[in-house]
């Protein structure tokens, strides 16, 4: 038999017959920046394509996306949520034992996570997480013009969420950064990994130093994983794995969450209006902001066994680019205004934390973040105005802002 | 195709064509209904689409996973055996004629 040719670390395959095929680099940095036309392309060609460049398929159709990425008996995480197969090379880290893995061993490392991340705990969270709200937005009130990626997405997270995990080390740049370095590495081996790689070479060892048992405090998110080990329902070494999933997956998100926001609200001062004069639109204005900025844009699965996609033969060791951010604009779904931003929409199902086993195990203190921000900035705040350029920083899985210099007009 | 009624906590009733391979949860949010917000969309994060299946049916509906036990201890309202979250019970041609009931609040 011929040695199975290999792209990306991962199978190479031969396009079911009749799929369509699109000649283009989903991972391009000017598709990065502004990726709506190519979502919308997507979208148009079918509810799944072959994308040649890398030998992948990919979905942006929100039925067919979410379908896929739900169903994880089919389409499994353990072989990584990026381009490379970890069955046919060596991952560039040891994997995350939640996010790539797949029952049952998923169940058991899930179960520890949703516990510590649930509603309940998350409730003794709100009022630190509102006190520093006010506080900061305060101050940047008083400052008027703000540059708001660092000012206030980056550094309302990293004044809240390494204490709520009993972090004893705080270093703002090192944990945005390795978030962005983690979502960076699901691309294909393009400048961006490279960077990230790089970046991570010189962060990681600071970042498993910091999730060691002995640095955490004994009240926090990360002391409850730990003391899932004391009872043995998880391994040591796994707690510390565990913590550090909480640190790649839940501030560079957060923050990309909380700027994606303030950008809506500058563009959209209408909708501003609307939840100053009305603020329990505040939760819905969240889930609106997150679909129709999709902060974590596009995620992969492989094929664990032969099966199929809207009627396409799959081959196993497919890799398939599941384009979240394509799904979550599909008027197909959300209507013919699926591509303005509406606070009060209300878009259950969207896709912005994932579908399935796998969605998002912290999306409820992500919620809650937000919620603290924009509640504490629509009390103090008449207007978010631009105050200059906002370009978006190419990612290969986050839709983040680069830079956001603002005005806020006080109340 | 399933039929399905929700009792609210103020007694009104509302009977819901669903579809075979649903959730409870996902007929609920399709029909409208405000006793079910499902914040979490379904990922068993949120414990927001909590119910309670009528004693009747609760041999049919099967019982829930230890995970779903965790999560509803988030729930606001009191958990009583016949607690579910709703976005966990898949809807098959034997649970036509389903009743749950729903709790005060689920925020």
């Amino acid at each position: 038999m011929r040695d199975m040719e290999l792209i990306e670390g991962h199978r190479a395959i031969t396009p079911p017959e009749g799929m369509p095929v699109w000649d283009v680099d989903p991972f391009d940095t000017d598709i990065l920046r502004d990726p709506e036309a190519y979502y919308g392309e997507l979208r148009a060609r079918g509810p799944v394509v072959y994308i040649p460049r890398w030998s992948v398929l990919a979905c942006g159709q929100y039925e067919t996306t979410r379908t896929v990425f739900s169903d994880h008996e089919n389409f499994v995480s353990s072989r990584g949520v990026g381009l490379n197969d970890f069955h046919l090379g060596e991952p560039w880290r040891p994997p995350s034992i939640i996010l790539e893995v797949d029952p049952p061993e998923h169940t058991r490392t899930r179960r520890v996570m949703s516990r510590a991340l649930s509603p309940k705990v998350v409730k003794t969270l709100v009022a630190m997480f509102a006190e520093t709200a006010e506080r900061l937005v305060e101050e940047l009130v008083a400052q008027h013009r703000i540059e708001a990626v660092e000012d206030l997405a980056e550094r309302f997270p990293i004044s809240v969420f390494p204490p709520a995990v009993g972090m004893r080390d705080v270093d703002q740049r090192i944990l945005v950064d390795y978030g962005a370095c983690v979502f960076n590495a699901m691309g294909p081996d393009n400048a961006l990994r490279r960077a990230a790689l790089a970046r991570n070479a010189q962060i990681a060892p600071w970042i498993m130093a910091a999730c060691a048992r002995e640095r955490l405090t004994e009240d926090g998110i990360g002391a409850m994983i730990y003391a899932d080990a004391d009872t043995g329902e998880i391994a040591a070494d796994e707690a510390s794995l565990l913590v550090r999933s909480l640190l790649s997956a839940g501030v560079d998100t957060t923050v990309t969450g909380i700027g994606n926001a303030l950008h809506c609200f500058a563009a959209n001062p209408g909708e501003w209006d609307r939840l100053r004069a009305d603020p329990s639109l505040v939760r819905p204005a969240i889930e609106e902001v997150l679909r129709y900025t999709s902060p974590v844009h596009t995620f992969g699965r492989t094929a664990g066994r032969d099966s199929q996609i809207a009627g396409f033969p799959v081959v196993e060791g497919t890799k398939i680019l599941c384009v979240l951010g394509a799904a979550n604009l599909d008027p197909g779904k959300w209507g013919e205004d699926a591509g303005c931003f509406r606070i009060d929409r209300r878009p259950m199902g969207h896709m912005a934390f994932g579908a399935g086993i796998h969605g998002c195990v912290g999306q409820n203190i992500a919620r809650a973040e937000m919620e603290a921000v924009l509640t504490a900035l629509a009390r103090k705040v008449a207007r978010i105005e631009f105050d200059g350029a906002a370009p978006w920083r190419p990612n290969n899985a986050i839709h983040a802002l680069d830079k956001l210099p603002l005005k806020l007009i006080p109340a | 195709m399933p039929r399905l009624t929700f009792v609210e906590h103020d007694g009104t009733e509302t009977t819901l064509e669903a579809a075979t391979g649903d959730s409870v949860m996902e007929t609920a949010v399709a029909g409208g209904l405000d006793g079910i917000v499902a914040e979490c969309g379904g990922s068993m994060m949120c414990a927001t689409c909590h119910c309670y299946v009528d004693d009747a049916w609760i041999e049919r509906t099967g019982t829930r996973s230890e995970s779903e036990d965790d999560m509803l201890e988030s729930a606001v309202c009191e958990v009583r055996p016949t607690s579910r979250l709703s976005c966990q019970i898949v809807l098959t041609p034997e649970l036509d004629g389903l009743v749950v009931h729903l709790p005060e609040a689920q925020v």
